[in-house]
């Protein structure tokens, strides 16, 4: 794997060799000593232009974890007008010698500028980007429900027949988006509640059927809902009229947690707004996966770091398999 | 005194061959077997012949923007493009609101001497949409202008529109509306649709354009003015204009040639060149668009040329500059979207690309038919050439094209400007003091 940049061209056999690596990773991780060896030398860039001190922690422990050298690089601005322009940027890191860039940008499209421009030879990570996509997000919360679903059992499954709603800000979400793709390419089927102002004006042609009323949704018994975080500043953008209203249509508030299965999940990509899009009584019951999806997190990042960094790329001054593919296959054999 | 021309051979609007003589800034002859003692000779076998080209809608940046293009670069890339004639819009710094600018303006180009450039007047001060710019002073100005635009910006005060449509009727002049709904269109990075759906990039939506289409047609018919629409690029608007026409408005639209070949899928790889406003829209557009200019809908093309540095589009999509340079490559594209389709026919492309913009734009001159005692103002193409359109097919300063790489029919290779080479078979001319007449301009 070259880079990770959208879950929308994501192969299907791509993913759940994602998926199955995490499971390896995630069983390192039980172990007394969790360091693995096998980024050992590599460099790897956290390139943040917005505040996201969640992913950007994620990223961290998960080359961390493997060994990398890490480098946390805070850049502010991000057009031509302000600061330093993307391409600067990158090729102060391509100097530094990185191995891999992890970027979060604003602007949607900057990560496969960023890979496609030729400023950079470095692997680019998605860590989010605009409204457009957040591929390790969806990644992460595929890994979720399959781990709910299937336990021990889940190397080698895909999502076949599991239904899930996603539900809030879809119009913003770059969450929404990559799960769009990523849980339909892995079998699963979406369906959207949204307010309607919230929601792109055309994705017909997007394999997800969308709602406006969240009873009915959750009336279909789903195996798993998925709650996007509100930002409140789209209140003042006329896009529903107060948070009380948003919170009685679209939140999951305890009235509806008590309607759904025992066994529906109730996840949300953080931070929550507790009183708002998700009741506390939703975020703190035992269907909440809401702090698994941060553990599998970093499983999940491990596993795509491992690919981007360790799996495919031919060494130049190392012949054949390179020595880091080699510790992790031992690594493997242990578990 | 211009040497004497005589070219053997060219197909006049793509059909009979004649030889067309050139001497003293006309057209001396049109004709077969024509000679002339002196004149220098030029095989035209086969090629095209077709009035000098004339945009509408060039944006020349100087002054205040040289880095992007200047007037003389700007030109150049005009006559590269078989142009004679180019609309320089107001978008510039200072911005061209007062007599003082149009004037410096037409000066630059008297001084490049690669085409003419009429100057287009801002029809607000500082193009902010607040009060009326002095149009009149504008128009009894040595610029004579006659078309007036905020392009860049939409006059979307309602009242402000409805005076400027109604006070340009003092001395016929028109209003040229970039028609975008402001408040639609905040933070609008492309075409509203399922393409930016799934980029995730804000949309700018078909309805902010027809709207104000829709409100400035029935300003121009309350009030009994001109009006001219700019880049119109949505299907809705086509109909708009349609009914608008029917109705006996005195409108008169015009498209721009990337929103009669390319749609907006060619964003998905974030790559800025593709970025314009109005943003590229779908290929059922395209149709539409391609349609209205068939029937006559559509009036004109103009290239809303566009020039900006590069590292206004080697950044992030959202971070980059709006624009396509477009004069170089503007007769190839017409040639593939709308002759290549048997939608257009040589004779027609002059009337959207020469005739009809001058007439719109009350330019004398230019526009005129290649016939003897004609001003000599027409270009030489080469329709059985094919090639991919590269960088050195740019002759601007900027080349912010969406065509490099592509393949495009026919060459320019010949323009004649007031009776002088500036292009000549395909090498732009050098244009020395001597061989440029003192004030040249008709």
């Amino acid at each position: 794997m070259r880079h990770l940049l959208d879950t929308r061209t994501l192969a299907r056999e791509d993913a759940m060799r994602i998926l199955d690596i995490a499971e390896d990773m995630a069983d390192t991780q039980s172990r007394e000593v969790k360091k693995l060896p096998t980024l050992r030398g590599k460099t790897v860039v956290n390139l943040f232009f917005e505040d996201s001190t969640r992913t950007r922690i994620s990223f961290e422990a998960a080359a961390k974890r493997l060994s990398a050298d890490v480098i946390n690089f805070a850049a502010k601005g991000s057009s031509v007008s302000k600061g330093e322009s993307l391409k600067d940027t990158a090729q102060t890191l391509e100097a530094i010698g990185a191995d891999a860039v992890v970027v979060r940008h604003p602007a949607s499209g900057a990560p496969r500028t960023l890979a496609t421009s030729g400023w950079i030879s470095a692997g680019v990570v998605n860590a989010g980007d605009g409204t457009h996509e957040h591929p390790t997000q969806a990644l992460l919360d595929a890994y979720t429900i399959r781990k709910r679903r299937f336990g021990a059992d889940s190397r080698g499954r895909d999502l076949s027949g599991v239904r899930v709603v996603i539900v809030g800000d879809v119009l913003h979400s770059r969450v929404a988006r990559s799960n769009v793709w990523l849980l339909s390419t892995l079998g699963a089927e979406v369906t959207l509640v949204t307010p309607p102002t919230l929601i792109p004006q055309d994705v017909t042609a997007w394999p997800a059927r969308v709602l406006y009323d969240l009873d009915a949704a959750l009336a279909e018994e789903p195996d798993a809902v998925m709650m996007l975080r509100i930002q409140l500043e789209r209140m003042h953008a006329a896009f529903f009229p107060s948070e009380r209203e948003y919170a009685r249509r679209w939140g999951l508030d305890a009235a509806r947690l008590r309607r759904l299965p025992d066994d529906t999940i109730v996840m949300h990509p953080g931070p929550m707004n507790r009183g708002l899009e998700i009741s506390s009584e939703a975020a703190d019951s035992a269907r909440s996966t809401v702090l698994e999806q941060v553990t599998n997190g970093v499983s999940v990042r491990m596993a795509a770091l491992y690919l981007l960094l360790a799996g495919e790329r031919p060494e130049p001054d190392r012949a054949g398999t390179s020595a880091a593919t080699e510790e992790f296959e031992m690594n493997r054999g242990d578990r | 005194m211009t040497e004497s021309l005589l070219f053997r051979g060219a197909k006049i609007l793509g059909a009979d061959s004649a030889d067309i003589l050139v001497q003293d800034g006309r057209i001396a002859e049109v004709g077969s077997g024509l000679s002339a003692a002196g004149a220098r000779v030029i095989d035209a076998d086969g090629l095209v012949a077709l009035p000098g080209l004339v945009d509408l809608h060039t944006h020349l940046r100087e002054p205040g923007y040289e880095a992007s293009e200047t007037v003389l670069s700007g030109t150049r890339a005009a006559a590269a493009g078989g142009f004679t004639a180019v609309f320089a819009m107001p978008n510039t710094s200072p911005v061209a609101d007062s007599a003082g600018v149009v004037e410096q303006e037409l000066a630059l180009g008297e001084a490049a001497g690669y085409a003419t450039v009429q100057p287009i007047g801002a029809v607000t001060v500082g193009q902010k949409g607040e009060r009326l710019a002095e149009l009149g002073a504008m128009a009894s100005s040595r610029a004579n202008v006659r078309v007036f635009s905020d392009d860049g910006f939409c006059v979307w005060d309602p009242l402000i529109m409805r005076r400027a449509l109604e006070y340009v009727k003092a001395f016929d002049g028109v209003i040229a509306q970039h028609a975008q709904d402001p408040r639609l269109t905040e933070g609008a990075q492309l075409n509203e649709g399922a393409v930016s759906a799934e980029l995730g990039l804000t949309g700018w939506p078909a309805v902010a354009e027809e709207s104000i289409i829709a409100r400035d047609i029935l300003l121009a018919e309350h009030v009994g003015s001109r009006l001219h629409v700019c880049h119109l690029s949505t299907a809705g608007s086509v109909e708009l204009i349609r009914w608008a026409k029917k109705r006996g408005v005195a409108v008169t639209a015009e498209v721009t040639p990337h929103h009669l070949l390319l749609t907006d899928e060619l964003a998905r790889g974030y790559d800025a060149r593709f970025k314009v406003n109005p943003p590229l829209r779908t290929q059922e557009d395209v149709l539409a668009v391609r349609e209205g200019l068939a029937d006559g809908t559509i009036d004109i093309v103009a290239t809303d040329h566009a020039p900006h540095p590069s590292e206004a589009k080697a950044c992030e999509w959202q971070a980059a500059a709006n624009g396509m340079v477009g004069l170089e490559s503007a007769l190839r594209v017409v040639h593939q979207s709308m002759v290549q389709t048997g939608l257009l026919d040589w004779t027609d492309v002059a009337r959207v690309m020469s005739s009809a913009p001058a007439r719109i734009g009350s330019l004398g001159g230019h526009g005129t038919p290649i016939a003897a005692g004609q001003p000599a103002e027409f270009t030489l193409y080469d329709a059985d050439a094919v090639g991919v359109f590269a960088e050195s097919d740019l002759h601007g300063q900027s080349t912010n094209s969406p065509y490099l790489g592509r393949d495009l029919p026919g060459k320019v290779l010949w323009t004649v400007h007031h009776g002088y080479v500036t292009l000549e078979d395909g090498v732009l001319a050098d244009l020395g003091e001597s061989r440029r007449p003192a004030g040249a301009r008709s």
